[in-house]
């Protein structure tokens, strides 16, 4: 064959395949939402679900799910940014650094099912929180910490040397450089990052079957009490999330109307989701603006 | 009234930078705890299904049999440790092929509008919940399949097909990223000698980035390997080794899904759940160490 002709042919295929994952993309978001939006209610969003009678709706799932995601940013942001800061700022190249980067990147890559199975094993049976939403939370720690390492220490490492620099000769401590100067230049690119992996989180359900539970108690929406029991708000109640009722709907569904459930919280999870993701741009984009024009730099 | 000398009086900004690093430093700390944590009690609890003597090592890797609840039991995992390196394998090899074509597509065909077109499509991918890809694998690509080949739909094709979706994403911003880090002056000399893009692309891109895209393959396939609830919706869970692509199998994540809520813990079935989440943490130790050495081959 000429190379010219092999170059065409080439060329084509490559222009195809990628057009393919291009159509891929389209087919599934299309059909999800094709699917699900006729189904999707004001109704379906705010009642709970029916065991065996068709009309149930996701209520309590959905909001299951945006208490668990709220409960585990507040544990894994701080605990992210403190060792991602101390990953790109204060560690020294070595054996320990080395030691503890293989760790992240261990941890980030176990299956999701292995921590959900030590979540069981550690906080729901030998700490005893049963299957609740602060076993589902720590769980998700586990899951999330290592990427919020991973994003902090990458946020971190971009920022320019010279504003390190400059607050170094100006005789500032480390700590007030790290929190005055640092922190702000490199906040941008944390909050996109967080918000991102918000969505990953959100989407979770492997890791949550073992810890939060598969089911929710009734819950009564006026009483704001986090102690009682039928209170949305109490952290120790078996929780049942979106992904992890669409995984239980699909392979044991009793409704009549089960495929049509699932479609419909299919579509509402994949629109969080998109949601999370036009958030992350905007609020990236907002705020890396605010803070580089502003004038407060120390 | 006394006024204590300045010199044992600790500074503020010493306090806040002893505070502050003690603060980070709990939190690393806090890292290594979870993990040697995490090894430490999977481990014991995946080894004392032989440490207890009811079951032998060898039997649980190769043995064929699973039937723990039968009148003699006996705790064969081999079908989902086959299972589970079947559907891992066919998903690379389909998505490997499909990811790499994107991602020259976005670095040496187009760099322009293909990144600006592909990049988007990736990300939205990536953040497609996994128990969404398990639904519409469920819904279109087992009718499809029960339509056009013999068989239920379900199974080994199906948990392959859904996977090799789902780490196309990760194949193709690992294998995009090693493209575009390619020094721009091996591409210029072999165009300069006259190569068409092709070969350029065939004969001097592809072997140089080889190792970085290998590692881009190993992530997917370490993800595809973990991978629990979509393959569970789809491949049809039955305890044999799969003798057709459209016979229905298991993979480990699959029986432990469905099997843990139903066995008590401590019964002998229960135990060889926990060795086979013992074993995808032992496989996960393999694919990172795959990626380091892919890693410093890269270096060189």
């Amino acid at each position: 064959m000429k190379p010219r002709t092999a170059d065409k042919i080439a060329t084509a295929l490559i222009v195809f395949f990628a057009l393919l994952i291009v159509a891929i993309l389209i087919g599934l978001l299309g059909y999800i939402l094709v699917r699900g939006l006729n189904h999707i209610s004001w109704d379906f969003l705010t009642s709970a679900p029916q065991k065996i009678r068709a009309g149930g709706g996701v209520g309590p799932q959905l909001f299951n799910s945006i208490y668990l995601l709220v409960l585990t940013l507040i544990i894994t942001v701080p605990l992210g940014l403190g060792a991602g800061i101390f990953m790109a700022e204060y560690a020294r190249p070595g054996k320990l650094t080395n030691f503890i980067r293989l760790i992240v990147e261990v941890l980030s890559s176990f299956p999701s099912i292995v921590v959900g199975l030590f979540g069981l094993l550690l906080i729901v049976n030998t700490f005893d929180l049963g299957f609740s939403l602060v076993s589902g939370a720590l769980a998700l720690t586990f899951f999330n910490l290592p990427l919020m390492v991973r994003i902090t220490e990458q946020a971190f490492r971009t920022v320019p040397k010279q504003q390190k620099e400059a607050g170094f000769a100006l005789g500032l401590s480390k700590w007030k450089i790290v929190t005055n100067v640092l922190f702000p230049v490199a906040l941008p690119t944390i909050i996109t990052g967080t918000i991102l992996s918000a969505g990953r989180v959100f989407g979770e359900a492997a890791a949550l079957m073992f810890t939060a539970g598969m089911s929710s108690p009734r819950l009564d929406f006026s009483n704001w009490n986090p102690s009682s029991p039928t209170s949305p708000l109490n952290p120790f109640r078996p929780a049942e999330t979106l992904a992890v009722h669409i995984w239980k709907i699909n392979s044991e569904g009793l409704a009549p109307d089960a495929a049509q459930i699932a479609a419909g919280a299919s579509a509402v999870l994949v629109i969080t989701v998109l949601i999370f993701n036009l958030a992350a741009r905007y609020f990236g984009r907002v705020i890396y603006r605010k803070l580089t024009a502003s004038k407060r730099m120390s | 009234m006394r006024v204590e000398p300045k010199k044992n009086k600790i500074e503020k900004h010493h306090l806040e930078d002893f505070v502050g690093r003690a603060y980070m430093s709990f939190c690393v700390l806090l890292l290594i705890v979870i993990i040697v944590s995490m090894v430490y009690f999977v481990a014991s609890k995946g080894i004392s299904t032989f440490t207890s003597g009811d079951v032998k090592i060898t039997e649980f890797l190769f043995g064929t049999k699973w039937s723990p609840e039968g009148d003699a039991p006996s705790y064969g995992a081999f079908p989902f440790i086959a299972g589970s390196f079947l559907v891992t394998l066919i998903a690379a090899l389909i998505a490997s092929p499909l990811s790499i074509c994107a991602a020259l597509f976005m670095t040496e065909i187009v760099p322009g509008w293909g990144k600006k077109l592909l990049q988007p499509v990736i990300e939205l991918l990536s953040g497609i919940p996994s128990v969404v890809y398990g639904f519409v694998g469920l819904s279109v690509i087992v009718p499809f399949l029960r339509n056009t080949f013999p068989g239920q739909g379900i199974g080994v094709a199906a948990g392959a097909l859904v996977l090799s979706v789902m780490i196309l994403p990760t194949i193709t911003s690992v294998a995009a990223d090693a493209l575009a880090s390619l020094p721009q002056n091996l591409k210029e000399s072999s165009f300069a000698l006259g190569a068409t893009r092709w070969q350029t692309i065939a004969r001097v891109i592809l072997p140089t980035t080889f190792p970085a895209i290998m590692t881009g393959v190993v992530l997917g396939m370490a993800r595809a390997f973990g991978e629990a609830l979509a393959v569970q919706m789809v491949i049809g869970n039955a305890p044999f080794v799969p003798k057709s692509l459209f016979e229905s199998a298991s993979t480990l994540t699959s029986v432990i899904t469905l099997s843990m809520g139903n066995t008590t813990m401590g019964s002998p079935q229960n135990n060889a759940l926990w060795s086979m989440a013992l074993v995808l943490m032992l496989m996960t130790f393999v694919f990172v160490l795959l990626v380091r050495m892919l890693e410093r081959r890269n270096k060189i």
